[in-house]
């Protein structure tokens, strides 16, 4: 089970990962492992260390203790000298090959138009020839549903378009793991059920290992292998969707999404 | 009034060593600010630190004590003949130029650098773009934009630092200009003389205002953004 191997069992392995700002500790003694092609949701009130979880697999946070695997190998670390010491900046460019992420706030590049924003990527980090990336890039952007779009810049399309810019963008970089942190909240209430149809399409037709952050608690019992509840930076609830949804066993869970619904 | 004709002439002959040292300085601070800012961000202490003391070093000092430095103190300490020539003190009124006001160019390239939100830069990271992509990619392109109205004024301030140069005797238009003043003849002219220069002056910094902002349009089309911003709100506005 711990020898990684061809198809690893586990894509994701966090093992007694520490997360501390200064002295607010985010996430406490983590442990959990996501299996391969698994789409596994993260709920749970603000703050409870979600998106900090998202973060630190895109290597955008380091850990504080603790070392996460992906596919088998260190992530946050790289083994030198036989023992396992905080990654470099080479190493990561390395481990980080296996991770696209889908954010928030779309994060597009607007000082490129759409198809360059998709391209540059498998350019310049995956050595791909510019014909290549193009003819890939307008693939995609036709399964996002935006093949008029290509000569556009960011700034000229809606909130909703951009977001399936920026999912046409990590897909580009063909990722093993695809992280995606609140994608839908920051778009117009009439926006989101297309994003989040687009994600499901995309989720059952790749074998693409998926970590998701949402609010969205349709969507997550529709797509979710798996959800984990979070609550002050500790895992209070972990198992299918139908169960989390219908019958929690944690009083937090309870309370949270009574809240949720509550609101909805 | 009848000697119009040769003070304008007298002033052109000092035009060509002020477009020289405008245009030299400006060039030389473009380099200076876009290496010191970056400069200021790295994450090594000692660059940092090093940059630093260039930056407070020549903010904080007067640039005609750094001209003679330069021209006469150092030309004397290791005996380099490079103040023995007008051309020679040119360049040196280049570097100082370049160097002084390449220290405050540098706080406008770091300042704006800081300003692209770090959304960007973690885009960059998720494309798995080496530092040096995305600060040359995503993060300076955008950073242009708002460098281009400081380094605007920066530009004219310096233009008009040019006439520092006399102190070093640089032949440009305030030296040749003020030796107007030895000749008993023009004293009753002097105001014309000085205001032809200070129309001079204005002229070639309206010049750099015009290029700065054809610039500025540039790099903000460039980034998706039209000048100014209010047209564009208009337009969409119209369009929903």
């Amino acid at each position: 089970m711990s020898e990684p191997s061809e198809t690893p069992a586990e894509m994701i392995r966090f093992e007694n990962v520490v997360k501390r700002f200064g002295s607010n500790t985010v996430l406490e003694n983590l442990n959990f492992t996501v299996a391969p092609g698994e789409f596994v949701t993260l709920i749970g009130p603000s703050g409870s260390g979600k998106t900090t979880i998202l973060r630190l697999v895109m290597t955008l946070e380091r850990v504080t203790e603790g070392t996460i695997y992906v596919a088998g190998e260190p992530l946050s670390h790289m083994p030198k000298g036989g023992k396992l010491v905080p990654a470099d900046e080479k190493y990561l460019r390395q481990a980080r090959k296996r991770i696209g992420m889908v954010f928030q706030q779309f994060n597009l590049f607007p000082n490129m138009n759409v198809l360059r924003n998709v391209t540059e990527g498998p350019v310049r980090s995956l050595g791909k020839s510019r014909d290549e990336a193009d003819k890939r890039a307008r693939e995609l952007l036709e399964l996002v549903g935006l093949s008029d779009k290509v000569d556009a810049r960011p700034t000229q399309l809606s909130g909703g378009q951009q977001q399936r810019v920026a999912i046409a963008r990590a897909l580009a970089m063909e990722p093993e793991v695809l992280l995606l942190d609140e994608v839908t909240s920051a778009l117009d209430p009439e926006l989101v059920t297309g994003v989040l149809h687009l994600l499901k399409d995309i989720a059952t037709t790749t074998d693409i290992t998926f970590l998701c952050v949402t609010h969205e608690m349709q969507f997550a019992r529709d797509v979710s292998d798996r959800v984990m509840m979070f609550d002050g930076g500790k895992i209070v609830e972990d198992g299918p969707p139908e169960k989390i949804f219908t019958a929690p066993e944690n009083d937090r869970t309870r309370e949270f999404l009574q809240a949720v619904l509550d609101r909805a | 009034m009848d000697n119009f004709s040769v003070y304008l002439e007298r002033i052109l002959e000092g035009l060509p060593a002020t477009l020289w040292a405008t245009g030299g300085g400006i060039a030389l601070t473009i380099v200076i600010s876009l290496l010191a800012g970056l400069g200021l961000l790295s994450p090594s202490r000692i660059v940092r630190g090093l940059v630093r003391v260039y930056v407070e070093g020549f903010r904080g000092s007067s640039e005609v004590v750094q001209l003679f430095f330069f021209a006469v103190a150092l030309a004397i300490f290791f005996g380099l003949p490079w103040n023995q020539t007008a051309q020679g003190l040119l360049l040196i009124g280049i570097i100082v130029l370049g160097l002084n006001h390449g220290a405050y160019g540098a706080e406008i390239v770091r300042g704006a650098v800081q300003s692209v939100p770090k959304e960007q830069l973690e885009g960059a990271v998720a494309l798995n773009f080496t530092p040096v992509q995305r600060m040359w990619r995503i993060i300076l392109p955008q950073a242009v934009v708002e460098m281009l109205p400081p380094f605007n004024n920066l530009f004219i301030q310096l233009l008009k630092g040019t006439a520092l140069l006399s102190f070093i005797t640089v032949p440009e238009m305030f030296q040749k200009a003020d030796e107007l003043r030895a000749v008993p003849a023009f004293s009753r002219d002097l105001w014309l003389i000085y205001l032809i220069l200070l129309v001079f002056y204005m002229v070639l910094a309206v010049l750099i205002t015009v290029v700065m902002r054809w610039l500025e349009t540039l790099a903000a089309r460039r980034v998706g953004r039209s000048v100014p911003s209010r047209e564009r709100a208009l337009a969409r506005g119209a369009a929903a």
